[in-house]
């Protein structure tokens, strides 16, 4: 498998390390309802189709990268890097 | 038909004309009491013991292709009890003794074979680790042995001593552990159910639930509707899409386990052996091929098949561990889909839906779970409650952090 | 040996033509016999030229077998290749090629070849159907294991694996290319070349040691000329072009995601032994941004009654036997054909000097060919219904149009079955073929862009379209690739249109029970009918009930054929059935070509310490930690054993003072203006506060709540910090506070950078450290006034290089940890081990340091076991309650907050001669050793030589109330059971006030 690196280009599956989905956001703060943080740690879309998922180029750039792969035939959809998305509720708090 | 040798003598005079079906073909019925969503060996397991031990034979197995045609066929099929947690080791336990007795209660040759499991260690701190579960399984009344670097090489000779990168300090052995041949346990169970009446429809692939006041009331299927009482889904690697027709989430993602067979040779490794400082496990089959294994891909995945970097990271661990195995060649490399659950560990529970239960998050695990996943999820359909061995398979468990988490490894599927 | 006698020793090898080098004799051994054969053979086609065609038995009932096909295909003449650590069973005759001094020998038969006791399987055939063995062996159930399956396992398996390490090497090879064209058979070489014209970078894989593929047996003319002048002439083109890689004897295995081939490239197995520094096999991995598939089509053989004896092959082999090694594989030849590319075989033999006794064909009538080939009798509409022969045929039975059966004496029965394209790559990312009624055979599914298949590999027979589909193929490729199309006209082919006529050959014979299907696994027609009557009616079922497809050569001969007969018995149409799925690898792969160097000691990188060449001069004992070796003790003159060792050791740090590398801590920086922000949300307790020149301990915890590691932050400036991790969590913790900046918290302005090689550091500990550390920094004032416990300075030492002084402490005594720059530290140890000795310094290893912290009662990786909580280890203080911080948020779980979830305590044994061990679980004294009586276990144990006496550390269910009490530590794997007193998790200095001192 290859994946695009936005900052190295095309490099084996094998430089990467897979976290998971990129879907679920960290609740705002720790006080937030406990489902809230129990969504977001345990439960997965797991969808059989387009999935956006953290890949972090360990042996490479080290940059956290979302990739939009399809999980049914691994096709590569695109790819950014993490933290150029926009950021999720709970950075703004501890802004 | 019973089978026997005489059963078999007396077909080979006329030739085999006369064998029947080992399962009937039947056409689904309008509704059923209890619907098994999933025709692999966990759920025609289920199937089979819902009418063995609850009575309950007017049971419809569903299944979207041909049975056993996910994980049941194509896993390394190896059975072993050797778990450290509480919640664990009683049920693999369980389930090991069902395996025990399973062909003559299924009156199929599954060739349950108690060749013995063997996990290696490699340090003095994995050492100790494999003595807190060795420890653990013989508090649950289950064979346990650690071994000496010594007593491991006579037991595997052609391990190596001399040149590993990770000396082989010693090993912690399950002798009743072993391997089954694959295929047959799902035959066998279907065959047995449908002895029992069930009913095993393939080709069937169900796409929606009918929810009336929340409860089920049914399943959409490719082969019309279908209206049943109870529905247990046993459906591992498609758990998540399966339940999200019934609006459920789950702490699970779908990846890829390869596996591996090479061709077959005169007999060489006599038992299970796991590598301690990498993931490989390999045995030898009785046809004489090598069934190998390591980790999982690593990436969401719902493809049976995977990727070159665990190619050969098996293959490299299968060298180190073995290194006359060197010039054997490798014969066919295949994926299957894994629920992978968040703590490691699976799901045998009633759903917050009425009359609706999940069976799922295997893992890796889900092979040698297979009898005591029937068993205990048919207790759980029959009675609507868990029986004490699956008691720990919660699905609210995430949410009380009653984890069960062998390796220690977090909220990280692929990490199990 | 003169050529005259080199000829005559091969009765069967024609005096002109082939591929073979005449003026060169290679001898060879089969079965201990020597024979002889010339460069250009396979071990088959030698085997062949000395009259030879039985070289193995089945798998099942050990039947004769004869060699089948000339290629990878072969299912019968599989043979142990070399011997001793060399040895390679399974190996196939027809694509081992010859080198002097090959030894080969037949397997799975006893005592020899042609008289093999297991042959008795065959008598018992009727009681040894598919899946007989699902029926029976059940009762007793204990003979299982005892009797039924130690013989069933000594009966199976094939050949005998070799059992020393294997002596060749192997290694790893990575290739990028534009367009990577699979086979070089007429398509593939068009492909190639055209390719090539158009500028892209082109690699070109084939599987023989020759290019060409059915062209290297063929007699057919391109572009006016002999098809083989045609091969050399592009050959040569492409040799000639840069950008341009031939790899011969390469086959590409598998195609994966993205363009990623595998392929192995078989180096030296032609020859005796690898030249020195020569790899026996390359495995490549090869990126291609496109790829065509041109692997060509495998003939089919017919099935029919006792299809299986040696004499028996393929018509495609018998061709190749004859044109391309130059042999006559019988003198008296009946050919029995559906595909009119059996007539070339009839020209080819008659050509070779074979008598042609018939040609059976179960279609009506004979095509315009059939009158140019002499005597031969043309049987049409009949069929062969059976053969004679034990070792070797020696007759056919055949059926004409009227039911009459004749029997004609044959030593050589050619099968053109038709023929099935060699899709097997297309599917292996999960395309499914599918079945074209119109040649009838599959063709390769809808396929990913940048796969493409040329020629008879798509179902496009005959030369004259594989040149055309080539060059097309070729040419888009290139296309895709981003390179301009250069157009170029197909050659022209002389051939016959291959596959002009075909019929289904399945229904050409009543089928029973000696029709073999599947060759080696001895899977019959009548098995299969079996399976689908006993409801195994999938294609999969079948396949898996009766072992169809699963021998080595993976249902190339069979798979087709098995369908097409199972189609037929469950009245469905082959589109139907469908079909099973063809998986990687191609051909079997060696597992030592994958593994290549990345074995053995070099299964994983091993990361030595700054120190690592010193400690080992000090004759250290290493232990492997994760990648590292690290030294673990230093044995001394006089000591009986490590023990000893270890005593002295902590004794000096205890009484003196000691030194150890921690240099594989993990060791980070994390700098700029937020990074205090960002730890404070990765770390449980608040970073921020620290000030400048001061640290802390730290721990982390993991998202669900759980302890994740636990080190040291430093901070060492205003925007600075520095952070250690444990050894074992190095590059988690690393990737996490990655993850915590780029994903969770990118606006931060922070930069993490891992530095744990750029620095050696040493821990010095013991009463006399500072007194020690005082001789080498340059003037920095380490009293404690100045440099309190839990300091860290930026330093020089030894006159002006830099260093970084910590003082902490991982024994409990007055300690400091140094680090110099990593180059620097073989240097700095040896320094501080000559400064330290007067004062009697010793040197310590891992396992003192464990004794020394299991004394303190600090977790480390037993503890740390991703199991555990804060409040488990008693470190729930730790947790802010003023802040959000990563694994705060599920600390407010009930499993979280149970008062009987095991705490760190420590454990003494009451009888202070008793041995602790590691993985005991504890019970309460008198409780049966039951696990609804485990109270927790224990995670370290060590022999303490400060209090005489073993200590361990361990989880007890409410153990912060049991202290002062007895249980049992139960340990029945290792025969133990000792009574120890529960204390708390810190048994020295429990205030700490050596530290500080």
């Amino acid at each position: 498998m290859r994946l695009p690196c936005p900052h190295c280009g095309e490099r084996g599956n094998e430089e990467f390390v897979f976290l998971g989905s990129a879907d679920p956001v960290r609740p705002a703060d720790s006080e937030a309802p406990i489902e809230d943080w129990i969504d977001y740690v345990f439960l997965r879309d797991n969808p059989a189709g387009a999935n956006r998922e953290l890949w972090h180029h360990t042996y490479g750039c080290r940059s956290w990268i979302v990739v939009r792969r399809d999980t049914r035939t691994h096709e590569i959809l695109g790819a950014e890097p993490a933290r150029s998305l926009p950021p999720p509720a709970s950075t703004s708090a501890a802004k | 038909m019973r089978y026997s040798l005489a059963v078999l003598l007396k077909n080979a005079l006329s030739g085999h004309a006369h064998w029947s079906p080992a399962w009937r073909d039947p056409e689904p019925k309008a509704a059923y009491d209890t619907i098994i969503v999933g025709g692999g060996g966990h759920g025609l397991a289920t199937a089979y013991y819902l009418a063995k031990e609850h009575g309950i034979t007017d049971v419809a197995v569903l299944e979207k292709s041909y049975i056993g045609s996910g994980n049941v066929g194509r896993n390394t099929t190896i059975i072993r009890s050797n778990y450290l947690l509480p919640g664990n080791t009683a049920f693999y336990e369980w389930s090991l003794k069902l395996w025990e007795g399973l062909e003559q209660d299924l009156n199929f040759n599954a060739m349950v074979s108690q060749r013995g499991v063997l996990n290696l260690c490699h340090s003095d701190g994995q050492r100790d680790a494999f003595a807190r579960r060795g420890n653990a399984m013989r508090l649950n009344g289950v064979d346990a042995e650690l071994l000496n670097g010594e007593q491991v090489r006579e037991l595997v000779p052609l391990l190596d001593f001399e040149n590993a990168r990770f000396p082989i300090k010693g090993g912690l052995l399950q002798r009743r552990g072993g391997t089954v041949r694959h295929d047959a346990v799902a035959w066998g169970f279907a065959r047995g159910a449908d002895q029992r009446g069930v009913d095993i429809i393939q080709n069937c692939e169900v796409t929606g639930f009918r929810i009336e006041n929340g409860r089920v009331a049914g399943v959409d299927t490719t082969r019309g509707h279908i209206r049943a009482k109870r529905i247990g889904v046993a459906v591992a690697g498609n758990s998540s899409r399966v339940a999200a027709m019934a609006g459920l989430r789950l702490p699970i993602e779908s990846h890829v386990l390869q596996a591996f067979v090479s061709e077959a040779i005169k007999p060489l490794i006599d038992m299970v052996v796991t590598f301690g400082a990498g993931h490989f496990y390999i045995s030898q089959s009785d046809k004489g091929g090598l069934v190998f294994g390591g980790d999982i891909d690593g990436y969401n995945s719902y493809a049976q098949r995977g990727n070159l970097p665990i190619v050969e990271d098996v293959l490299s661990c299968a060298v180190a561990l073995f290194p006359s195995l060197s010039r054997l060649r490798y014969l066919r490399q295949w994926g299957g889909i894994m629920d992978m659950s968040m703590d490691g560990s699976p799901i045998i529970d009633r759903t917050p839906i009425e009359g609706l239960f999940l069976n799922a998050g295997w893992c890796y695990g889900g092979f040698k779970a297979t009898p005591a996943s029937g068993w205990c999820f048919a207790h759980t359909i029959a009675t609507g409650t868990s029986h004490p061995l699956n008691s720990a398979y919660r699905l609210d468990r995430f949410a009380t952090g009653h984890i069960i988490d062998e390796g220690g490894k977090g909220a990280v599927p692929n990490l199990h | 040996m003169t050529p005259q006698t080199q000829h005559t020793s091969q009765p069967f090898r024609l005096a002109s033509g082939g591929l073979i080098d005449r003026a060169t004799a290679m001898p060879f051994t089969f079965d201990g016999r020597e024979y002889y054969g010339h460069p250009g053979d396979t071990l088959a086609s030698a085997l062949l030229a000395n009259g030879i065609h039985l070289t193995g038995r089945s798998f099942k009932y050990h039947r004769p077998r004869g060699i089948l096909y000339a290629g990878p295909e072969e299912p019968n003449a599989l043979v142990e290749l070399r011997t001793g650590a060399r040895r390679e069973p399974n190996t196939r005759a027809t694509v081992a090629e010859l080198y002097p001094g090959l030894t080969a020998c037949s397997q799975n038969r006893w005592p020899s070849l042609a008289f093999d006791v297991m042959a008795v399987n065959g008598l018992a055939a009727p009681i040894f159907p598919a899946g007989f063995y699902y029926k029976t062996f059940m009762w007793p159930a204990a003979f299982w294991e005892k009797v039924y399956e130690p013989l069933i396992r000594r009966a199976a398996g094939l050949g005998r694996a070799a059992r020393e390490p294997d002596p060749d090497s192997y290694e790893r090879s990575h290739l990028f290319c534009d367009v990577l064209v699979i086979g070089s058979g007429a398509a593939g070489l068009a492909a190639a070349r055209a390719a090539a014209r158009s500028g892209a970078r082109v690699v070109l894989c084939e599987q023989d040691f020759r290019l060409g593929g059915h062209l290297l047996s063929s007699r057919d003319e391109i572009d006016g000329k002999p098809a083989l002048g045609w091969v050399a002439e592009v050959e040569g083109e492409l040799a000639a072009q840069s950008k341009v890689r031939v790899l011969r004897r390469t086959t590409v295995f598998g195609l994966f995601d993205h363009g990623v081939c595998g392929a192995v490239e078989r180096v030296s197995d032609h020859l005796d032994e690898a030249p020195p520094f020569t790899v026996r096999q390359r495995y490549w991995k090869i990126v291609a941004r496109h790829i065509v598939v041109a692997t060509g089509a495998i003939e089919r053989p017919i099935v029919f009654p006792q299809n299986d004896r040696p004499g028996i092959m393929m018509a495609s082999a018998v061709r190749s036997y004859v044109e391309r090694f130059a042999i006559v594989p019988g003198r008296r030849a009946v050919v029995f054909m559906v595909d009119d590319s059996g007539w070339s075989t009839v020209e080819a033999l008659q050509r070779a000097g074979a008598s042609v006794a018939a040609v059976v064909d179960p279609r009506e009538e004979a095509p315009e060919r059939a009158r140019s080939i002499g005597d031969a009798k043309v049987l049409c509409g009949a069929t062969v219904t059976g053969t004679r022969g034990r070792l070797r045929l020696s007759g056919v039975t055949i059926k004409d149009r009227q039911g009459r059966e004749q029997y004609i004496e044959a030593d050589l029965l050619a099968m053109a079955g038709g023929w099935d394209p060699a899709l097997h790559l297309t599917s292996h990312l999960g395309s499914k073929p599918k079945w074209d009624e119109s040649i009838a055979a599959f063709v390769p599914g809808s396929l990913p862009s940048h796969i493409d298949v040329a020629g008879a590999a798509a179902g496009r027979f005959g030369l004259d379209a594989a040149l055309k589909d080539g060059v097309r193929a070729g040419s888009e490729a290139a296309h895709h690739a981003g390179f301009a199309s250069v157009s170029l006209a197909p050659p022209a082919a002389s051939a016959l249109p291959m596959h002009t006529r075909c019929a289904p050959s399945w229904r050409a014979a009543k089928l029973d029970a000696k029709s073999f299907v599947d060759f080696q696994n001895d899977v019959t027609a009548a098995d299969i009918a079996l399976a689908a009557r006993e409801g195994y009616r999938s294609v999969e079922h079948a396949k898996r009930y009766t072992t169809l497809g699963m021998a080595t050569d993976q249902g190339k001969s069979s798979g087709v054929n098995g369908l097409a007969i199972l189609a037929d018995v469950t009245g469905r149409t082959i589109a139907e059935t469908g079909t099973t799925t063809f998986r990687p690898p191609y051909t079997a792969v060696a597992f030592g070509a994958i593994a290549g160097r990345e074995t053995g000691k070099a299964l994983r990188p091993t990361r030595l310490t700054p120190t690592h060449q010193w400690a080992a001069e000090r004759n250290a004992v290493f232990v492997e930690v994760g990648q590292w070796l690290r030294a673990q003790w230093y044995p001394g003159p006089g000591e009986a054993d490590w023990r000893e060792s270890v005593n002295r050791e902590v004794r000096a740090v205890r009484s003196t003072v000691g030194v150890c590398d921690v240099s594989t801590l993990g060791k980070i920086e994390v700098m700029g203006p937020d990074a205090g922000r960002l730890l404070d949300f990765v770390y449980a307790n608040t970073v921020s506060t620290l000030k400048v020149g001061r640290m802390r301990y730290g721990l982390m915890l993991r998202e669900d709540g759980h302890v994740m590691d636990d080190g040291t932050v430093a901070r060492i400036g205003e925007d600075r910090y520095f952070l250690t991790t444990s050894t074992a969590h190095a590059e988690q913790v690393l990737r996490h506070l990655e993850f915590c900046h780029q994903v969770l918290m990118p606006s931060l302005d922070v930069a993490i950078v891992p530095v744990t090689e750029r620095w050696a550091q040493l821990a010095v500990a013991g009463p006399r450290s500072r007194e020690l550390l005082a001789k080498v920094v340059d003037g920095f004032d380490l009293s404690t006034a100045q440099f309190p416990h839990l300091s860290v300075a930026e330093i020089t030492i030894c006159n002006g290089i830099p260093a970084r002084i910590y003082r902490v402490s991982f024994s409990g005594e007055l300690g400091y940890e140094v680090g110099v720059p990593a180059d620097y530290g073989d240097a700095f140890i040896r320094l501080l081990v000559r400064e330290g000795e007067p004062l009697g310094l010793e040197p310590y290893g891992t396992e003192a340091m464990t004794v020394l912290r299991v004394e303190k009662g600090f977790p480390a990786t037993g503890e740390l076991n991703g199991q555990t909580t804060a409040r488990d280890l008693g470190l729930e203080r730790l947790l802010s309650t003023k802040k959000d911080y990563i694994g705060r948020a599920l600390q407010r779980l009930p499993a979280f907050n149970e008062p009987d979830r095991p705490v760190l305590v420590s454990f003494a044994p009451v009888n202070a001669s008793d041995i602790l061990r590691a993985g005991s679980h504890i019970l309460d004294l008198g409780a049966a050793a039951r696990i609804e009586n485990d109270l927790g276990y224990m995670t370290s144990a060590v022999y303490s030589p400060t209090f005489g006496h073993h200590i361990g550390l361990g989880f007890l269910k409410r153990g912060r109330d049991r202290i002062g009490e007895r249980v049992r530590a139960y340990d029945p794997v290792r025969n133990c059971d000792v009574v120890v007193e529960v204390g708390p998790p810190c048994r020295y200095d429990s205030d700490g006030g050596l530290a500080r001192a």
